[in-house]
């Protein structure tokens, strides 16, 4: 029986006060296990991406409870949270947010200087993140001279670098076409696959929803449903290395 | 972690190198034009110091007439000095170390088959001392030389350089020199003063006053009376005595006119020094509003470049940079900018003002002191206004920040 990575217990998370106040998340009771790979999905204004924030510790819950790893999130202040973030937690978002006029191999090792790991053990992680996203010879690149799903790669490298519990990807295909998202995808899948990360995903998009182990389904500030799903678009396994840079 | 924070902020300079030079403008104008401004102001005092100090320090010059002349002769009718003059000032005055009666006359002196127009000047050996003149070769007069009136000289650089050529210092000792209708030996040259804003110094003939008494002028009378102070005196009281005794000896009634006057060298030297250093405060104070300005500037720079990089801000704090990381990250890119700013300042100052002492004809003096407090002055800006900018990227909301446009 092992125990739950993250636990929300009736999470609500308003904004606003009086005729103005929203609820954006209304009693959200949600248990993730160590190694899953779940898609949130749900239309806008439903409360994904409010859920999104709390999971990633970026927000707090107005009422509720959120433990992660046990300890009580809700409770902890803004440094401890960031603590948290830099320790367990990777982040992936829709515009990649690589900072501009930097090197790959920089963007990556952002974290990492974070961390106040050393020069040279910074440069080996980063070296050895971004040939696991297939980027290797690409590490002196500058976001401009990448392309999209090459930048998605590099974001993904960072959020990784760190060897963090959690992937959270926010829309990670949302700016990419098609074939480049099934790429991304596939390399998700490969890190939740191989490296054991928990990755959480925001989608609309049925079909990169399809490559997650379960689909919880946001409308209206509740889960309006929390389905397995017993077959998820298979990757074949192949080393991500070897996945053509593109 | 310092250390850390310290690269990324290096790195974003770096990355932003234009923006950043031109951050660091109003520093560095700022900074040169402090230093400059200090720098030339005390050059110019030193040498307002070193031109009335090559007059002779704590020199006290009597002169006939009441007219404040820079050293000219009293004007007709008023009688002149004598000896018994200076005698009576040594001995009856305190804190003189030395009194020299002088003489003077405007000859054309004539050596080697050549004519040099000069001025010859008839003293003891106290005027060796309160003129603060040093000897390149030679000797000065011994005291039979002095009581006979005898025909030696000692001459300027100036003068031998005109009569005999040669090394400096050196060649024309031992040779014949003609004032008017007498031939003296030359027995002392005078270690070179140079130009001052008295004129040519070095353009002189000292003989024995007796010589010039009897032999130029043919008159007992003394024109100029030389008194130094002892190092450390403070000339007003000894002016004021010398006042006193002067109007006794020339039996001046009460309420009648000095028919004298004293020049004070060290009272000249402090006033004029006072007036310069109150102009480098004042530019000095003027260049150091520029430096504010440019600490405007750079804080400035610094909101704009906090805006512009909310995004990245947020992406920091979401990998998990603590808000006093981000705070620190742009408080030093503030200071480092500043800091970077004052050393390029302090470098184009030390060459400009180089370069204008130069033109300015004033000593180069490298004031450390000012360098270092327009150092810690301009990265104190750097915190000054860095802080504002850097808190606010702290404070920033990480989710907001990402959705920044």
């Amino acid at each position: 029986m092992s125990e739950s990575l993250i636990q929300l217990i009736d999470v609500k998370r308003k904004y606003g006060t009086g005729a103005s106040e929203l609820m954006a998340l209304n009693g959200i009771n949600l248990s993730i296990m160590p190694g899953e790979f779940v898609a949130i999905m749900g239309p806008s204004g439903s409360g994904k991406s409010t859920a999104m924030n709390i999971l990633g510790c970026l927000d707090t819950p107005s009422s509720g409870q959120y433990l992660f790893k046990g300890a009580h999130v809700e409770a902890l202040s803004r440094d401890q949270r960031a603590r948290l973030r830099r320790r367990y937690l990777g982040f992936v978002f829709q515009g990649f947010n690589l900072l501009a006029r930097t090197s790959a191999q920089e963007n990556v090792e952002l974290p990492l200087l974070y961390r106040g790991d050393n020069a040279v053990k910074r440069r080996e992680a980063a070296t050895k993140a971004l040939a696991s996203v297939g980027l290797s010879g690409w590490e002196h690149h500058t976001p401009t001279e990448l392309s999209g799903g090459q930048q998605q790669r590099v974001a993904i490298a960072r959020a990784i670098v760190t060897e963090p519990a959690v992937l959270l990807a926010d829309e990670p295909t949302g700016n990419l076409d098609t074939q480049r998202s099934h790429e991304i995808m596939g390399l998700l899948v490969a890190l939740n696959r191989d490296h054991g990360i928990t990755v959480l995903m925001v989608t609309h998009e049925a079909d990169m929803a399809a490559y997650a182990h379960r689909m919880v389904h946001f409308t209206d500030g509740k889960i309006a449903k929390d389905v397995a799903n017993p077959h998820p678009t298979m990757v074949a396994s192949v080393d991500v290395g070897q996945i053509v840079s593109t | 972690m310092l250390y850390s924070v310290f690269i990324l902020a290096l790195r974003s300079i770096q990355r932003n190198l234009l923006r950043s030079f031109l951050t660091i403008l109003g520093i560095v104008i700022g900074v040169a034009a402090v230093i400059t401004m200090v720098t030339l102001g005390n050059g110019a005092t030193q040498a307002i110091k070193t031109q009335i100090s090559s007059l002779g320090t704590n020199l006290l010059m009597v002169n006939p007439g009441q007219r404040q002349p820079g050293g000219g002769s009293g004007s007709g009718g008023v009688p002149q000095f004598t000896e018994a003059d200076a005698e009576a000032i040594q001995s009856q005055i305190g804190g003189v170390a030395a009194v020299a009666p002088q003489g003077r006359s405007s000859v054309t002196v004539v050596a080697n088959g050549r004519n040099w127009a000069s001025t010859v000047y008839g003293s003891t050996n106290e005027w060796f001392s309160t003129g603060n003149w040093k000897l390149a070769s030679g000797r000065i007069f011994d005291l039979d030389e002095q009581r006979a009136g005898a025909a030696v000289c000692v001459i300027g650089e100036t003068v031998r350089r005109e009569l005999y050529s040669g090394t400096v210092g050196k060649t024309g000792l031992g040779n014949q020199l003609r004032i008017k209708q007498f031939s003296c030996n030359v027995i002392g040259i005078l270690a070179a003063k140079g130009q001052s804003g008295m004129g040519d110094q070095d353009d002189t003939v000292i003989v024995p006053l007796h010589t010039l008494q009897r032999r130029v002028t043919g008159s007992r009378k003394v024109s100029t009376l030389l008194v130094s102070m002892q190092d450390g005196r403070d000339s007003a009281p000894l002016k004021a005595s010398l006042r006193q005794l002067m109007r006794e000896r020339r039996k001046l009634a009460e309420g009648d006119d000095d028919n004298f006057n004293i020049f004070d060298t060290q009272q000249l030297a402090e006033t004029l020094s006072s007036t310069t250093k109150v102009l480098t405060t004042l530019l000095g104070a003027v260049a150091a509003v520029s430096l504010l300005v440019g600490g405007i500037g750079i804080m400035n720079i610094m909101l704009v470049s906090v805006t512009e990089r909310t995004r990245e801000i947020g992406l920091r704090l979401a990998i998990g940079a603590l808000e006093s990381e981000v705070l620190l990250q742009f408080l030093i890119e503030a200071v480092v900018l500043s800091a970077l700013g004052g050393l390029i300042g302090i470098v184009i100052a030390t060459a400009a003002s180089y370069v204008l002492a130069g033109v300015m004809r004033v000593p180069f003096l490298f004031d450390i002191t000012i360098n270092l407090l327009s150092f810690v002055f301009s990265a104190g800006i750097g915190v000054l206004f860095g802080y504002f900018p850097a808190r606010r990227a702290a404070q920033m909301d990480p989710i907001e920040a990402l959705r920044h446009e």
